[in-house]
């Protein structure tokens, strides 16, 4: 074991000598390197966070068609540095008849909410800050605590918008969670493990996404409405209710909420990847060649975890920047007449092939499609019944217009 | 495994504070001058009207309902899930049946008019 191997591990043997020839507990020694490993992340992921802030507002740009911040230093690169002083520095209002201590301490929790996720994501094999065996339960769990930041400030801020935001979010949420969950359960049963390390690491020839690509897809969807981002972003919908849950939050406050929500949004991108996409591994099995060995040297795992990350996190920002927000009644419908029975659907189907095909050569052929299938299925289903739909209003419109497709707006 | 849960308290204990961090900063640097205008309630210039704190819509009590039932289903899936490549292709069937009767309460809700948000 040398440092390029596994420098994590490499340092903390270098430090641990060190303090126990200090005199220092063995017991104490190991709490005081489990607390310089949280904050050595905490840190990385927030110097990230700041990055995604400039991401964002460069992507964004291009998909309105502007420039984006182009005079801060190169390429605007020092602009979210701009953005920080700029938020430290402006006052911070409470409301007069705002709850004080729930009121600070939403945004607290929902940027530690993220943070949370992050002891659980494995940069590279050996990489990562814990590996949970019920790792999948526990990404759910941090993800509620989420939301409970968001009602925490929607009630506390004392104002109707604010509420009806977190009203919004706490229905989002817990009909969304459950497509997540059940698309979560597909690569627990495909990799026999809830840990995500493991889920990665049985991605090494083939990844979960050509053997289960509805699962990643729904995994996406409910991941985009977990988030709050458009065109679920019912939460703060702008044109409607202002800013919805953070809209009397002001300063460095706002800035923890908005950077948890860039934040939050990477974090599902690398899940994303790690559950799907073969996290930093995953070359189709080409990392067992020996000429190919250097694949897995954790300095080449962490920049190719990060650069599919980054492609996860640029998909979410996609469907941001071009979807229109939807309704709260067609979200609720969406979430409960098409994507629950949906998930369900396919987890049966995976069940069962997952078990009947195990060792055979039609393992993922067979996997990939039954998924083709059910998707093709759910199209047609949805043709005839948009088919239906469309007949049913000319009828009702009485143009005599029954022709499928044909628009009435013509009549 | 209780060193793992260690470190996730140690991490939550750092993630809290570490947010905490900036908010002083802020309070040290930032000017601090309110009044009964700025600390009132937003509302796009207007007076607000009454209770703040609305009541919510029923409607998203019977969501939550029929979220809990899928919500505890999930955690007697998981243990199955893990388990599904041991286990005989009869337990496989078994869960699915287990899934069937919490599908049969979807569809009850749904057949009841309790999904359509009026």
């Amino acid at each position: 074991m040398t440092f390029w191997n596994d420098p994590i591990r490499f340092a903390a043997d270098w430090l641990r000598d060190l303090l126990t020839g200090w005199g220092l507990a063995a017991q104490m020694t190991d709490i005081l390197l489990a607390l310089l490993g949280a904050l050595l992340l905490i840190t990385f992921s927030l110097v990230l966070a700041i990055f995604l802030v400039w991401v964002e507002r460069k992507v964004v740009a291009r998909f309105q068609d502007r420039l984006g911040p182009n005079r801060l230093g190169p390429f605007g690169l020092v602009q979210p540095f701009a953005d920080i002083i700029k938020l430290i520095i402006k006052e911070d209002i409470t409301p007069a008849g705002a709850d004080k201590f729930l009121y600070n301490l939403a945004p607290v929790l929902a940027l530690a909410s993220v943070l949370l996720l992050w002891a659980i994501l494995p940069l590279a094999s050996v990489i990562y800050g814990v590996d949970l065996n019920v790792a999948l339960l526990y990404l759910v769990a941090a993800g509620a605590l989420g939301t409970l930041a968001i009602i925490m400030g929607g009630w506390a801020s004392n104002n109707k918008y604010a509420l009806l935001g977190a009203f919004r979010m706490v229905a989002t949420m817990i009909s969304y969670e459950i497509p997540m969950v059940v698309s979560l359960l597909i690569p627990a049963i495909l990799a026999g493990t809830m840990s995500v390390r493991g889920i990665t690491e049985a991605q090494g020839n083939v990844w979960f996404f050509f053997l289960s690509p509805l699962a990643a897809v729904i995994f996406l969807i409910s991941a985009v409405a977990e988030l709050g981002r458009a065109p679920f972003d019912l939460n703060e919908a702008e044109s409607e209710i202002i800013a919805g849950f953070h809209i009397e939050y002001s300063g460095m406050k706002f800035g923890l909420f908005y950077a948890g929500e860039l934040l939050h949004a990477f974090t599902f991108g690398g899940f994303a990847a790690l559950l799907f996409f073969g996290g930093y591994g995953g070359f189709f099995g080409l990392q067992n060649l020996p000429a190919f060995a250097w694949l897995n040297n954790p300095f080449v795992q962490a920049p190719v975890f990060m650069l599919k990350a980054l492609i996860g996190y640029w998909v979410i920002m996609w469907i941001k920047y071009t979807m229109p927000r939807v309704r709260i009644d067609h979200m609720l419908a969406f979430n409960w007449k098409f994507l629950t029975p949906l998930a369900l659907i396919l987890l049966m189907t995976t069940a069962v092939l997952d078990r009947v095909l195990d060792g055979s050569n039609w393992y993922v052929p067979g996997l990939f499609l039954s998924n083709l299938l059910i998707a093709w299925a759910t199209v047609e289903i949805l043709r005839a019944h948009g088919r239906r739909q469309r007949k049913a209003e000319a009828a009702r419109v009485g143009t005599g217009c029954a022709q499928a497709g044909a628009p009435t707006a013509q009549q | 495994m209780q060193h793992e849960w260690l470190y996730i308290g140690l991490f939550l204990v750092v993630g809290i504070i570490i947010p905490i961090a900036p908010l002083i900063i802020a309070r040290l640097v930032a000017p601090r001058k309110p009044n009964p205008i700025k600390q009132s309630t937003y509302e796009c210039g207007l007076e607000t009207v009454g209770e703040s704190r609305v009541q919510f819509k029923a409607q998203y009590y019977i969501f939550a309902l029929v979220f809990l039932v899928f919500d505890v289903e999930t955690v007697f899936l998981f243990p199955w899930a893990l388990a599904l490549k041991q286990m005989p292709l009869f337990v496989a069937l078994e869960g699915i049946l287990f899934i069937t009767i919490l599908v049969v309460g979807l569809v009850y809700a749904w057949r009841k008019g309790m999904l359509e948000w009026a």
